[in-house]
């Protein structure tokens, strides 16, 4: 038709790199940095296992976010339902063919890495439904025979998640999905009847859960239940981070996780490790560039001309968001436990990979923002 | 189709828009929320969490205290320590309690009923603090358990220190330690700060000093993490070792006294009669302190308790004692004091007296015959002092014996002391709710009936009657200050009308006359020289005829049991009769006489009479006393001039 094929085409890579968020760019760079220097601090203070490899994992996946940025977006547009696909049977290999740890069934080895498809599949229903979305018209969006397919995109990794089990990350991967729906105009009757249906299966949903998980839920309505046993991860944290005060107790001298006291200190609670050594301050800054970089995320949505740009943008802005706070909710003792990483700061090279896809994506809406993707 | 299309972007775009502003809000909330719990966290508790930390990041292990070392006037010691081979766990660090005490049971013999209170105990417990299974292995016991040492995780041998008691002579006043009991720990405050496995005073000494000799706990600071690993060292504080004690007591006169004493019930009192120190305090027969030290083993607790001559009473201040005739001192001076009586009246002793149709007998069955005060004192005739009690009467002679230290404890502290009994017409009507009888009286003139003494009491009126009736203190623990109640008795006997000189009257004691007229002090004191060292006196076989040595005393029997008119007709000898029945044998003294130094208590017993088995036993220990007076002397010159 129209479509000015040769004007993205003529795009130099000097132009690429001009029309690149450089904000958002600098916001990823120093929380990487940062996420080095707390990764050392978990290892003792020294050049160790955990320090190398998340550094090593940060390059690559940020040399890789540039990379996936490159792209038009009119491929990722093309690609999403591929991708999707493609994660989804990834996530059917871990039921058969996962690795089993602590007694979950998460990964996949991939030889060089153990891949987690859950994290991947965080951005993959994004795409999915960011293009099903853009594809129909504003009045579908309602019809009931519209609501199926993304229903059934929704639950069905969700469900395979949650067997995993992985309560954490498939109520993040849901979350993703009922924003994309959301800003698409489905009606706030059916999340209604959605909520509704879901807290009606709750109890059934309750029989299922694991005793470990069920604790976790009991524990965080009431920490000091079991100060030694569930609840020793919450009190632990926030004494962690309630001792580091205004200013932190300085790097490398964060006694409760030096002394092994905060648990999973690498992962999940990487950020109350930061926030004991660097104080409120430091935990302040942390909390202002993740602001930052939602902030940009929401800002090119509003540049981004089409609707697969906005709906993407916007809604991994409210999925970054919501990971980033229910990992602080968490640490805080604000959430339960439910084992969430931080993007970013979090050691875990699926997620690094699944939150540089996402931004990166989103980098080359901004880029292409002009560019319609069909 | 591009309009179309671009109208139709255009409403969806608000649509998105309109949608996310609302998402916005809410991102902007929940960054808010979690705003406010760092402030919450982070600023306005800080201070809770920091203390927490802390609390997770530090331990404290106690670190026992040396106790303090009590030593006899001479610096020797009588209560030292020694090194000690234990043997602690430390529950944390072993992974299977129930092998390691069953591989402990076959190392070191331990009990079931051990294994089970030590179990019990871990359970009470926190996992760091270290347990004592056995605290005092013998060297060989040590050699294995560092032998298997790989084997046996959680366990740490350690060498430590424990009380020592070189020799059992002063074991009642010194007394033991032992461990720390429930009721310990209620009545001694302090104990609750002290570390586990510390032995805490129980009796005598020990347990009167016990506050300041047990020191002060000190403790080790370590971090540690998550699992309990010692990380590095914080803060150490090593505590303080107890305070060391010196005591009047003279090792040497201790251990002669109880080589005398061996094989009897008996007790032996010295006291320095112008500054109360106590020179020897024996109690007879003794039992091994240390045996209490590591808790005591049950064979020998049972043959101590069923020991009918009851070697865990210090009978010097706990031992109940009528004091016989020995009180006729006292009854002689009460009754000059308060003029009721001339000292020049005879009276015929003819063995008997009768008092409202009861018979009061004399020891003597025969009678004395004629007896003034002197010769009273001197043969010890009961009909004499039987008229005197019974014209002074109870309450004047309750009275005068009260000054001179009966009815009341004399030491400081020592929880095992009794008070003994001086009855009066108050104290019966009170403790045993009748009236007085005037023959009771009687009774009491010869320290027979209610009266009640402690030997070191008796030691006590005899020493203040012998400085010439000057009210002292006892004490054991030496007290630097100059004495200066010898210099003024000295002064006032040199220059009696002279004023002070003002030295004297700087120097602060308190000196308590306890006599209206010393000169009845002197005559008490001149009948009992007469009772040692003329013939017919009680004492006479004992006296010793050295000038330097000679001594003033009196004896005194006291009835456990009343003799029966038909003994008294058979004249039954004390040894015909069963032991628990014989007389207590009692004699006190002061010497020398020329120059009174020391008094002399001295009660054995179920010892028959005072002068056949109580005046012998003075007679030598004096003489030891005296012995040592010189050098006695010189040491506390030595030890004065340092300070």
């Amino acid at each position: 038709m129209f479509q000015p094929r040769s004007i993205q085409s003529s795009f130099s890579f000097k132009d690429k790199i001009m029309m690149m968020d450089f904000t958002l760019i600098l916001s990823i760079l120093i929380l990487g940095i940062l996420s080095m220097f707390a990764m050392y601090s978990t290892d003792g203070g020294k050049f160790d296992y955990h320090t190398k490899s998340h550094i090593v994992r940060f390059c690559v996946f940020f040399l890789m976010f540039f990379v996936v940025s490159f792209f038009q977006i009119r491929f990722w547009y093309q690609t999403s339902t591929i991708l999707y696909i493609s994660f989804f049977l990834l996530l059917l290999g871990v039921k058969y063919f996962g690795l089993t740890s602590s007694g979950s069934q998460r990964w996949l080895n991939f030889y060089f890495m153990n891949l987690q498809p859950s994290e991947l599949m965080k951005i993959g229903l994004i795409l999915f439904l960011a293009k099903y979305y853009h594809r129909i018209s504003t009045q579908d969006v309602n019809r009931i025979k519209f609501l199926f397919l993304p229903i059934a995109a929704l639950v069905a990794p969700v469900l395979l998640v949650i067997a995993q089990p992985d309560l954490g990350t498939s109520i993040l991967i849901a979350i993703g999905g009922i924003t994309v729906s959301w800003l698409a105009g489905v009606r706030v009757k059916f999340f209604a009847y959605a909520g509704i249906l879901f807290l009606s299966l709750t109890p059934i949903a309750i029989s299922f859960l694991k005793p470990y998980q069920k604790s976790r839920i009991l524990t965080f309505l009431n920490p000091d239940r079991d100060p030694l046993g569930a609840g020793y991860q919450i009190i632990q944290s926030k004494i962690a981070i309630g001792s580091g005060g205004l200013f932190g107790k300085g790097f490398l001298n964060g006694s409760q996780s030096y002394l092994d006291y905060l648990p999973e200190k690498h992962t999940d609670f990487i950020f109350t490790l930061f926030s004991e050594e660097f104080g409120f301050i430091g935990s302040i800054f942390i909390l202002l560039l993740y602001s930052l970089i939602i902030h940009r995320l929401v800002a090119i949505g509003n540049v981004t001309r089409s609707s697969f740009g906005k709906l993407y943008c916007f809604s991994f802005a409210t999925a970054f968001f919501v990971y980033v706070s229910v990992n602080m909710g968490m640490v805080l003792g604000l959430l339960p436990i439910v084992g969430a990483p931080l993007p970013i700061m979090s050691y875990g090279g699926s997620s690094m990979m699944a939150i540089m896809l996402g931004l990166g994506i989103a980098m080359s809406c901004k880029i292409y923002k002009d560019t319609p993707v069909n | 189709m591009i309009n179309f299309g671009s109208g139709h972007t255009v409403i969806k775009s608000k649509l998105i828009s309109r949608r996310m502003f609302i998402l916005n809000v809410a991102k902007a909330t929940v960054f808010f929320g979690i705003f406010g719990r760092l402030i919450s966290l982070q600023i306005n508790e800080a201070n809770k969490y920091k203390t927490l930390s802390d609390k997770n990041r530090f331990r404290e292990w106690k670190l026992a205290p040396q106790r303090g070392i009590i030593r006899d006037y001479f610096n020797k010691e009588i209560a030292s320590n020694e090194k000690v081979y234990q043997l602690h766990i430390t529950p944390e660090n072993s992974p299977n309690l129930e092998t390691l005490f069953f591989r402990l049971k076959n190392i070191l013999n331990l009990s079931n009923k051990r294994i089970f209170y030590l179990k019990r105990k871990i359970a009470k417990q926190k996992p760091w603090e270290p347990i004592i299974v056995s605290d005092n292995l013998s060297w060989s016991e040590f050699s294995r358990i560092n032998l298997f040492l790989h084997e046996l995780p959680g366990v740490e041998p350690i060498v430590s220190v424990a009380r020592l008691y070189p020799d059992q002579s002063s074991a009642h006043l010194v007394g033991y330690v032992s461990q720390v009991s429930q009721k310990d720990l209620q009545k001694k405050q302090y104990l609750k700060d002290m570390s586990v496995g510390i032995a805490v005073g129980k009796t005598g000494l020990e347990n009167r000093l016990d506050r300041d000799i047990i020191g002060e706990v000190g403790f080790q600071r370590y971090e540690v993490n998550a699992f309990g690993k010692r990380i590095k060292q914080i803060q150490v504080d090593p505590g303080k070792a107890g305070s060391n004690y010196r005591t009047t007591i003279d090792i040497e006169v201790q251990k002669f006294t109880s080589e005398i004493l061996k094989d009897k019930a008996a007790s032996v009192c010295v006291m320095d009669i112008y500054n109360g120190d106590i020179i020897s305090m024996v109690s007879s027969p003794s039992y091994n302190p240390n045996s209490f030290v590591h808790g005591i083993d049950k064979k020998y607790w049972n043959e101590l308790i069923s020991n009918e001559k009851k070697p865990l009473t210090n009978k010097a201040i706990a031992g109940l004692y009528p004091p016989g005739s020995t009180i006729k001192t006292i009854v002689a001076l009460s009754a000059l004091e308060n003029d009721v009586w001339n000292p020049k009246k005879y009276i015929n002793c003819n063995g008997l007296t009768e008092l409202y149709g009861e018979k009061f007998h004399c020891w003597k069955k025969k009678g004395h015959g004629p007896m003034n005060m002197r010769s009273a004192i001197q043969r010890s005739c009961d009909v004499y002092f039987y008229e005197v009690a019974r014209l002074l009467g109870v309450d004047r002679l309750s009275e005068t014996a009260k000054k001179f230290g009966l009815g009341k404890k004399v030491l400081d502290g020592f929880i095992e002391e009794r008070s003994g009994v001086v009855p009066n017409t108050a104290w019966k009507r009170k403790f045993i709710g009748k009236n007085w009888y005037l023959g009771e009286t009687l009774h009491s003139g010869i320290g027979q009936g209610y009266f009640q003494s402690t030997p070191l009491q008796l030691c006590l009126m005899t020493a203040q009657l012998a400085n010439g009736g000057f009210e002292i203190k006892p004490r054991v623990l030496v007290n630097n200050k100059k004495n200066r109640l010898k210099d003024y008795i000295d002064f006032k006997n040199k220059n009696p009308n002279d004023p002070l000189p003002i030295d004297m009257l700087v120097a602060n004691f308190d000196l308590k006359p306890l006599f209206r007229n010393q000169e009845n002090i002197n005559f008490v004191k001149d009948a009992m020289f007469a009772a040692t060292n003329e013939p017919g006196g009680t004492s006479y076989r004992s006296r010793l005829n050295d000038k330097n040595f000679m001594f003033a005393g009196k004896t005194g029997s006291s009835q456990v049991k009343r003799f029966t008119e038909l003994q008294r007709e058979l004249e039954v000898k004390q040894d015909d009769i069963i032991y628990k029945d014989r007389d207590h044998a009692l004699f006190i003294a002061f010497a020398p006489f020329s120059d009174p130094k020391y008094a002399i208590s001295v009660v054995v017993e179920h010892g028959g009479s005072g002068s056949s088995s109580a005046a012998p036993i003075a007679k030598k220990v004096i003489k030891k006393v005296l012995e040592r007076d010189k050098i006695r002397e010189e040491f506390n010159n030595l030890t004065s001039e340092e300070i």
